[in-house]
């Protein structure tokens, strides 16, 4: 328990290396990821020369086309070749488009994001909100009736979200549309009125999920004894949730977060075929019925990278967050 | 309590507090609770686990746990009755007028925030004082309570302090307002022996000093004849006697209150060594074992226990006694093979056992069995009684069948529990019930070692008491040799033949029990021995009369000093901070660890390094 | 855990856990018995209008080629829950066998099963069914295999974690110092304790799998025609969402009631049984 005076700076180096560390991890896992997805992806039966052709093409025409797409290689150059274009942003020639895979995705990723932000914005205030309350209402009745309905919400199909948003919303009160076209030059006002059920329809899937992992957080550390004694010591119930459990459940509400966001990306597939939004997730749809393999690896492995991205974010927070860590 | 003032400060008069069943029924989990307690007094509340003496103490504070309530009665401090306030009104006087310091502060604490933030809270959230007030007052209690650096300590996280300290942080915090009243909930039960004597003198100082009416509540009545005024001894939520200190303790009225002073301090009961044999029943020699990688020279990265060694002879008790971390259960876990050594040999019948469990043949395993402490997780919960023995009973003998379950019926009987007990899953029954299908189990195997990993320490006194004798009478009866590891020295030195001390993993002190009642010891043993709180009131010295050691310049490598160093009040300077100690023998006969071998190791004969 | 211990726990819920029992034994039965009970050949054109409303004849309308939507309803949920059922098997022995692995095995194995598992957990499982799709094709078996390789490293990660907590315990230790082997171990003391949590695990898998390939069919990479699971029922109707007609409402909502009467049930278990 000596304090020596470097005592706080060699903390810090401990801390940083300990985020280092971290960040590393992250990158390991991001190459493994990419080596299953080539894998899987290299398996397919037959290969993308002959699917190229298609059935009628000579052996010989199939054999040029593999030389040309560098098929005749070996499999782990072939991976290097792949996973070094990756990292420079070269993800390969659509098979399908017959065009670079990255202007495709270029086009898309825009969308998306916008559509993952809109629906952050919305649905992460709300599930902190719910979890808070549910939490600080435990068996209550406010607590139950939020229970049974983040329940639900977590089990029900998306499609079926969406059907129903379009079948009030549109069909019936006819104030938003179906489809979810975003014009060039759109204002504000119509960019949100064009969104506003994808953005729903998202939020209703994502924020029931954070909701009741925010809540678990939460309930986890009601039954320690630091709360009692916080009861003990006079406190209201709010102060206690907001001073005392909140700054130790900050580790698990934001690997919460990091989770749902996380799915707005690859999650978002069917809100994108239901309102026809040009998204990235409806993108790698139509590669896998396509069989276009280098666009599906792209999608795939953006939306791996944004997954392992969100959840290193969240486990950096949560360590520069919890003192027994950060003053070692 | 008849003899508190005729007006009294606090009185609480049939209190009641219920708790609901499952099925929907209610129960009393205390009831008829009624006593008084002037200004300034100190009552301790005494009881088992179960008797509803912490149920009383949080009522004190308007509060109940779990779903409980207080259905009745009155609970006046000072002139507000607690059991007609609303919630507004008691979080007004919670942390504020009355104050509560936990049995865990480790858990108390809030392990995100620093102490100072939580020391003045509440003075803040009440608006007694400014921020500036609060910080520049619990820097004050600091200081009152004997934490080092009472400055700067505020800045610190919980983690950052020891259990004896956070206990003394809990008390300055709940001495911020000032309280008319302070509930002191079993303070000190989580602390070793040695921390434990100087938290306590703390917190008898800055009662006495500030005047402060308290109520103690403890299972362990030694330590509450140190600081009560009166005491209340309570079993199965009813108060069974009453009366002040003095009276209590020297002429109890109650059978119970007997039974529970008799079971703190149990008689010993050693039958007569017999002759040892040439080679003993088990050998350890100079076994060094840790965690971690194992270096060229066979030390580990992180030693637990270094360079050990022991010898027991077949139908005897050695007591091995030692705080936490002294590596104690370490020792059981190298002998049993589940830890191998990195270094030395354990010999069973003068043949070495392999190290770890591998290559150890299956009688190897029968002969040595280990019990551990707490039977609540040595119990497969999935299992019914009955399963839990077969299994012993199968593996080492082929018993099934009928065989078996004759064999089972009489364990039970050995134990001393009804034979309907076997269809029962160990989940429904008691703390001892489990304590002793635990025993069952390793004496299904018919070994010849018990290896008993503190198989008293997590049980009521009582309980517990009524385990020494179980495990006295089947030593007797069974001729088995048993390594009996604890952290309570009367514990041991009524159940066992030799003793050896543990400290940071050495083995510091080794002898016939008959030697622990001499002066002469290692420093160590000293400390323990006269720290273990005595039956009488007046026993705890006052703080103040030996200063406190200067700290040891810590640059050396520790490893090759003595471990006890900078606890011990012997050391002398150039010696002890120089050179790892040798293996002296005293007169006693007792093999110790140290510099000295010579009356300089009787009591407050002191070194002069520490005078220095 | 025995029969009579689990049937005594189901007594002693809360109403939405009984109204979550009732709808899975529902859905359970629906799916042993349901294509007996259909008033229609599924794949007949009986209706001459398409998107039918509700009728005594057609009691949830008919879909957008004059089809009975009750008749193919009760076929759909058969493909629902019989592949969603056995893929949750599949995918839990899997999970759960190699968890006990690693618990029990050597420190390589765990590492490397254990990384194994990370990495494919990193991979969104919506992203990972589509590329296994892409790669193998979607028969009824493949789909089985890939969901069901899809959700084994959720449940490889849960029911290591138990494994790894009583591996720990005393009694563990106990059995470990008695002698036991690793078998014996795992087997006998270990999984009888991971039972409870593992079954509640069990029916999130079931709820994760049926969603999945609801979204698939839907995407019309899942079941393909002629045989169609609820999802594909959605999605060839998916026409008649501006009529809001029954076609396209039923089986969504069929899909709901299944996968809510599952998380209903899970979460009024006793809680001793989730951690």
């Amino acid at each position: 328990m000596a304090a020596s005076p470097d005592a706080p700076n060699n903390g810090g180096r401990r801390l940083a290396l300990m985020i280092l560390g971290r960040i590393g991890a992250s990158f390991v896992t991001l190459i493994l990821v990419a080596l299953v997805v080539f894998v899987i992806s290299s398996l397919l039966p037959g290969d993308a020369a002959q699917e190229a052709l298609g059935q009628s093409a000579t052996a010989e025409q199939i054999a040029a086309l593999r030389q040309e797409m560098g098929l005749d290689r070996p499999a782990y150059e072939r991976f290097a070749t792949w996973a070094w274009g990756m990292v420079g942003g070269d993800a390969g020639q659509s098979l399908v488009a017959n065009m670079p895979v990255g202007d495709i995705i270029s086009e898309r990723l825009p969308n998306s994001l916008l559509l993952a932000a809109l629906t952050t914005l919305v649905a992460v205030p709300l599930a902190l909100g719910i979890g808070i309350a549910s939490a600080m209402n435990r068996d209550g009745r406010l607590d139950r009736a939020l229970n049974i309905v983040t329940l639900s919400m977590v089990a029900l199909p998306e499609f079926l979200v969406a059907t129903l948003a379009v079948l009030v919303f549109s069909v019936q009160l006819q104030w938003l549309p179906s489809i979810a076209l975003v014009p060039e030059e759109a204002g504000v006002a119509e960019l949100l009125k064009a969104l506003a059920m994808p953005v729903a329809a998202l939020a209703v899937v994502v924020m029931a999920q954070m909701a009741r992992m925010t809540r678990a957080a939460i309930i986890d550390q009601l039954d320690r004894p630091y709360v009692e004694m916080a009861v003990l010591k006079g406190f209201s119930a709010r102060r206690i949730i907001i001073t005392h459990v909140l700054p130790n459940s900050v580790g698990p509400i934001f690997n919460a977060i990091a989770l749902s966001l996380s799915y707005l990306l690859g999650g978002a597939i069917i809100v994108e075929t239901i309102f026809n939004y040009p998204g990235l997730a409806s993108l790698m749809v139509n590669a896998v019925t396509s069989r276009d393999m280098p666009l599906l690896q792209a999608c795939a492995m953006i939306f791996c990278a944004v997954y392992l991205a969100l959840m290193l974010i969240a486990d950096v927070a949560a360590i520069l967050a919890n003192p027994r860590l950060r003053n070692q | 309590m008849a003899d508190a003032s005729a007006n009294p400060y606090v009185a609480v008069s049939g209190l009641r507090v219920s708790a609901r069943r499952p099925d929907g029924s209610d129960f009393d989990i205390v009831s008829d609770i009624d006593f008084s307690l002037a200004r300034g007094e100190v009552l301790a509340l005494i009881g088992e686990s179960g008797s509803g003496k912490t149920t009383i103490a949080l009522a004190m504070l308007g509060h109940a746990r779990n779903g409980a309530a207080i259905t009745g009665g009155s609970i006046r401090v000072g002139d507000v009755d607690l059991a007609s306030l609303g919630a507004a009104d008691l979080r007004a006087l919670r942390g504020n007028r009355i104050c509560y310091v936990a049995q865990s502060a480790a858990a108390a604490f809030n392990p995100a925030r620093t102490i100072m933030d939580q020391a003045i809270e509440a003075a803040l959230v009440h608006g007694l004082m400014s921020r500036a007030e609060a910080e520049a007052k619990a820097v004050g209690l600091f200081g009152e309570l004997g934490l080092p650096r009472p400055e700067s300590i505020g800045r610190k996280y919980p983690h950052q302090f020891s259990g004896g300290q956070l206990q003394r942080l809990m008390a300055a915090m709940a001495l911020m307002s000032d309280p008319d009243l302070i509930i002191l909930d079993e303070p000190t039960t989580a602390l070793d022996v040695t921390t434990q004597i100087g938290v306590l003198q703390a917190f008898r100082n800055v009662v006495r000093r500030r005047g402060t009416t308290a109520i103690y509540v403890s299972h362990d009545l030694a330590v509450v004849a140190q600081m009560a005024d009166h005491i209340l001894v309570l079993q199965q939520g009813h108060i069974v006697e009453a009366g002040r200190a003095a009276r209590m303790i020297e002429a109890p009225e109650q059978d119970y209150t007997r039974t529970l002073m008799a079971a703190a301090h149990p008689a010993p009961s050693v039958p007569e060594r017999g002759p040892a044999a040439d080679v003993p029943l088990l050998e350890v020699r100079g076994v060094t074992a840790g965690y971690g990688r194992i270096d060229a020279a066979g030390h580990p990265a992180i030693p637990v226990l270094r360079d050990v060694s022991l010898s027991l002879q077949r139908g005897q008790t050695l007591g091995v006694i030692g705080e936490s971390g002294s590596g104690k259960s370490t020792l059981a876990r190298a002998i049993s093979g589940l830890l191998p050594p990195a270094r030395g040999q354990v010999l069973l019948d003068g043949a070495p056992l392999p190290p770890g469990l591998k290559g150890r043949t299956r009688d190897d395993f029968r002969r040595v069995q280990i019990v551990f402490q707490n039977a609540d997780v040595a119990l497969n919960p999935a299992q019914s009684v009955r399963q839990i023995l077969k299994r012993p009973l199968a593996f080492y003998h082929g018993l099934r069948g009928a065989a078996a379950d004759a064999r089972i019926a009489e364990l039970l009987d050995l134990i001393r529990l009804p034979a309907t007990i076997g269809d029962r899953r160990c989940t429904e029954l008691s703390g001892g019930q489990k304590q002793r299908v635990n025993l069952a189990r390793a004496l299904a195997a018919n070994p010849d070692i018990i290896l008993c990993d503190e198989v008293t320490s997590a049980l009521d006194t009582v309980v517990g008491a009524a385990i020494l004798d179980l495990l006295a009478d089947l030593r007797r009866d069974l001729g088995i040799g048993m390594i009996f590891i604890s952290h309570d020295i009367s514990t041991v030195r009524a159940i066992c033949d030799d003793i050896l001390v543990l400290y940071h993993g050495h083995a510091v002190e080794q002898g016939p029990r008959d030697t622990f009642a001499e002066a002469l010891h290692h420093p160590y043993t000293r400390l323990l021995v006269s720290s273990v709180p005595e039956l009488r009131i007046g026993w705890l010295p006052d703080a103040g009369s030996a200063p406190p050691l200067p700290p040891v310049d810590e640059s050396g490598n520790a490893a090759d000093l003595c471990p006890f160093l900078a606890r011990c009040d012997t050391r002398v300077a150039g010696l002890c901070d120089a050179s790892f100690p040798p293996r002296h023998r005293l007169p006693t006969g007792n093999e110790i660890l140290c510099h000295f071998a010579d009356e300089k190791l009787l009591p407050f004969a002191r070194g002069n390094m520490g005078a220095a | 855990m025995s029969v009579g211990r689990f049937l005594r726990s189901l007594r002693g819920l809360s109403l939405s856990g009984r109204i979550g029992l009732g709808l899975v034994l529902f859905w359970g039965v629906v799916a042993l018995v349901g294509p007996m009970l259909a008033p229609h050949p599924v794949g007949a054109f009986v209706d001459r209008d398409v998107f039918g409303g509700y009728s005594s004849r057609f009691p949830l309308g008919s879909d957008y080629l004059g089809r009975d939507v009750l008749s193919r309803l009760l076929s759909g949920a058969r493909y629902t829950v019989g592949l969603g059922a056995s893929a949750a098997i599949a995918a839990c022995m899997v999970g759960t066998g190699l968890a006990l692995v690693a618990a029990l095995g050597s420190r390589w194995t765990d590492e490397l099963l254990s990384r194994f598992m990370d990495t494919l957990l990193s991979i969104p499982s919506k992203i990972l069914a589509l590329v296994l799709i892409a790669a193998f094709g979607s028969s009824l078996l493949l789909l089985m295999v890939i969901a069901a390789f899809t959700y084994v490293p959720g449940n490889y990660r849960i029911a290591r974690a138990l494994a790894v907590n009583l591996n720990q315990t005393d009694f563990v230790v106990a059995a470990r110092a008695r002698g036991e082997r690793a078998t014996h171990i795992a087997l006998f003391e270990i999984l009888p304790n991971m039972i409870h949590p593992l079954l509640a695990d069990f029916g999130l898998r079931f709820v994760f799998i049926v969603l999945l390939l609801s979204a698939l069919s839907f995407l019309g990479l899942g079941v393909q025609p002629p045989a169609a699971d609820l999802g594909s029922l959605v999605r060839e109707n998916i026409s008649g969402i501006v009529e809001g007609a029954p076609a396209i409402l039923m089986p969504a909502l069929a899909i709901a009631t299944l996968t809510v009467g599952v998380n209903l049930l899970i979460d009024a278990l006793p809680r001793a049984g989730r951690r």
